[in-house]
């Protein structure tokens, strides 16, 4: 049945469902197993200083099948804090990553969890993929207890240290020089682990940026830097950001890769590379060519400085989660209508949990002066009116 | 004659009253150089990042020694980029090692003081206690001599005002040992602000300050000079100048008490609380900018908590409301000095002109 759907053209959706090898010619289970098949990435990667890793990725129809739940969850998850945004239980700053998800799971498939993740604002989906929990994410974002910063961080402030998730973080591109710092310590330690730090294009500009790869080149940091290039810093197009929007090869002596940012199996085949690269010769760029259908944030419509023909376009051509159904379908790994149904349960999590984050209530008044210090030492702390409130801190 | 030798006797007097049976003298540069050398030692995730602090052996030669002793790998020479090693050193408290990160001087804080503020203090509050961050920032503060606007400026009260943060600055040198090793065990991010023109100064130290276990407890301060009449808060080098003041004023029949911080924040509301309602006046005495500096806030502490024992307004001595100027007199002028504290204390004491000294 698969090798039907075999098409012996160049073009670049023909690759996508020409598989090298394959060890199926009958329909497995849903739940796949680990046989293994490998698969050629949408395009081939660019390098600078240094070689590109082969375009052929070994993955296995259980892979592809997670890849598919997971990204499929993670875009349910994005549209789901939309509406609850508009409903107004989401406050302040809401930054979605539908579009990229691919990302997110094409990293995490490539690493452990004792290697380091940190990234910006935008980490809803990232945190996930560390093993944080839909409730987690959908109570944090309505500043509620059972958020997995207990309602006080808000959403671009996830973590998830168990997992070695470091945020969450607003400040553009101070989440670079603080992944270069994971890296260290993971140097320091011994541990013969790596750390991802992610940035936006927007973020690539930045001059700590370039201390901090400083740096990392020589000390020999075990740190992989990966800009998640979706074209536009908030709403400036790339061209009008960056005199060099090249940004796998903005770090000159540092040897960068770029990728296709949509197609999960490049990004895991390229975070392989990177980390392996890195524990030996220290720092690397990825890029991730990729794009996000929302706007910059809630706030931002992202139609004033796109049109609307570009969003739908790159969601028609490369949509990743599209990707991984045509292969998954091409390969007989499943029908379409168990996709569906994994579509269909997806979206059941997601409402469950929002069902449950809303039952969280609200941090509690003596929370307002938790967790100031991790040591309080016993000193007073002030509420607005410090004749009214006071408290001791712990 | 004896009168000139009873004011020979009192300084060592009143140095004795303040230190006990003290047998060896140190500098600030020895206790601070020995603290980190003995933190080294004890806990192996305690390194040392900075510019110059490895093979230069520390721009004001803090360091010294500790590369050889330690190695390159945990003693660590920065290029100049404050913004990307101040960055690096809270990533490393991020993954829980204890980093200690160098400013040459705090003036080069500000290239890095997102770091400081939003990736160091602010983290623990945000992950709701997942994300501690044990960095100390530490180096010299304020006034140096002649180095310009650029140079001086005292950082205490912007960082003092960040919750998140503990803010320390040391004056003598029990206070330099016992604070910066307090700083290093302490898991939260610590300012330690150090002076350049204190490093060369010469203090007893007891054999308890001399243990490699000597601590001093963060957000207490210390009543250097007991007094009756007149509390005077310092910090750092303005508590040497709040002592030489006290001392003439005690010719001047007026007994100051002197109130060395030691922590900015938490600041010990406590001490300078009871302090006042002790002796009825208050002056704050900073090096830094007047305007919300560190004596506001003691001085609306005070007001708050001691209104009705106040017997005169609070007087604040700081540093001038200019940039710092270079030319030596008026920077002069741009500085506290011992006169300017004595005419504040007498204010308080609602003396204009002085008295003769009671025998």
């Amino acid at each position: 049945m698969a090798l039907s759907h075999l098409a012996a053209s160049a073009s670049r959706s023909s690759s996508l469902l020409k598989p090298l090898s394959s060890a199926l010619s009958l329909r497995r289970p849903i739940s796949g197993d680990n046989s293994p098949l490998t698969v050629e990435t949408s395009v081939p990667f660019t390098s600078h200083q240094c070689e590109a890793p082969s375009r052929s990725v070994e993955t296995n129809p259980k892979e592809l099948l997670t890849f598919f739940r997971d990204m499929a969850l993670m875009r349910r998850m994005e549209i789901a804090a939309d509406s609850l945004y508009k409903a107004k239980l989401i406050r302040g700053f809401c930054h979605l990553y539908d579009g990229q998800e691919a990302v997110a799971v094409g990293m995490e498939a490539a690493i452990t969890k004792k290697d380091c993740i940190i990234t910006a604002y935008r980490d809803h989906c990232t945190f996930v993929s560390r093993g944080g929990t839909l409730l987690e994410v959908f109570a944090e974002l309505m500043g509620r207890q059972a958020g997995c910063s207990k309602g006080k961080g808000g959403s671009m402030h996830f973590y998830k240290k168990d997992s070695n998730f470091y945020g969450g973080h607003g400040i553009v591109g101070a989440q670079v020089p603080l992944g270069c710092g994971l890296a260290f310590a993971q140097k320091y330690s011994k541990d013969e682990t790596v750390t991802f730090a992610l940035y936006g294009d927007g973020a690539a500009n930045q001059g700590q940026l370039f201390e901090a790869l400083n740096i990392s080149a020589l000390w020999d940091l075990p740190a992989i830097l990966v800009c998640e290039n979706n074209h536009y810093g908030m709403g400036t197009a790339e061209w009008r950001a960056a005199k060099s929007p090249a940004y796998y090869k903005r770090g000159d002596y540092v040897p960068g890769l770029k990728v296709d940012g949509m197609d999960a199996l490049a990004v895991k085949q390229a975070c392989k590379f990177a980390k392996e690269h890195a524990l030996k010769n220290g720092p690397i760029i990825l890029e991730m060519d990729t794009y996000r259908y929302h706007g910059h944030s809630m706030s931002d419509p992202g139609s004033t400085y796109r049109t609307r023909d570009e969003i739908s376009g790159v969601r028609q051509e490369r949509d990743p989660i599209e990707r991984i159904r045509k292969l998954i379908l091409s390969h007989d790994l499943a029908t379409e209508k168990e996709l569906k149904d994994v579509e269909k349960e997806v979206r059941k999590e997601v409402d469950d949990a929002i069902a449950q984050a809303k039952e969280s209530p609200m941090p509690e008044p003596s929370e307002l002066f938790t967790n100031v210090y991790a040591k309080g030492l016993g000193v007073e702390s002030f509420g607005a009116d410090r004749k009214e409130v006071r408290a001791t801190l712990p | 004659m004896l009168g000139q030798s009873l004011l020979k006797i009192r300084p060592a007097i009143s140095v004795l009253r303040s230190y006990s049976s003290a047998a060896k003298q140190m500098t600030v540069r020895e206790a601070l150089n020995s603290a980190l050398d003995e933190e080294m030692s004890a806990d192996p995730k305690v390194f040392l990042m900075g510019e110059e602090v490895g093979e230069y052996q520390g721009a004001y030669k803090i360091s010294k020694g500790l590369l050889e002793k330690y190695g390159p790998e945990r003693v660590l020479d920065t290029p100049i980029t404050e913004a990307g090693f101040a960055g690096i050193g809270v990533g490393a408290a991020y993954y829980g090692l204890k980093p200690v990160v160098e400013f040459m001087t705090f003036n080069f804080s500000m290239q890095a003081i997102d770091h400081i503020i939003n990736s160091a203090a602010k983290s623990n509050y945000m992950s709701a206690g997942q994300m501690s961050v044990p960095i100390v920032f530490r180096g010299p503060n304020g006034a140096a001599a002649g180095v310009g606007a650029q140079h001086s400026q005292c950082y205490a009260s912007w960082y003092a005002s960040c919750p998140g943060l503990k803010v320390l600055s040391p004056y003598s040198s029990e206070d330099a040992r016992g604070l910066l090793k307090a700083a290093i065990r302490d898991p939260d991010p610590v300012v330690f602000l150090e002076n350049e023109l204190l490093y060369g100064e010469s203090f007893p130290v007891s054999d308890e300050v001399l243990d490699s276990s000597f601590c001093l407890p963060i957000g207490k301060a210390k009543i250097e000079r007991k007094g009756k009449d007149v509390t005077i808060t310092a910090f750092s080098k303005m508590v040497g100048y709040a002592l030489k003041a006290a001392e003439i004023l005690e010719k001047e029949g007026i007994d100051a008490e002197v109130i060395n911080l030691r922590s900015i924040r938490p600041l010990d509301r406590s001490t300078i609380n009871a302090s006042v309602r002790k002796t009825n006046r208050l002056i704050t005495v900073e090096e830094g900018f007047p305007q919300h500096g560190v004596g506001a806030e003691i001085c609306a502490s005070v007001v708050e908590e001691s209104f009705a024992y106040l017997d005169a307004p609070v007087e604040r001595i700081a540093g001038a409301d200019v940039p710092m100027p270079y030319a030596a007199n008026l920077e002069r002028m741009a500085v506290p000095q011992v006169e300017d504290i004595v005419r504040a204390a007498k204010r308080a004491c609602y003396r204009v002109v002085p008295l003769a000294a009671a025998a």
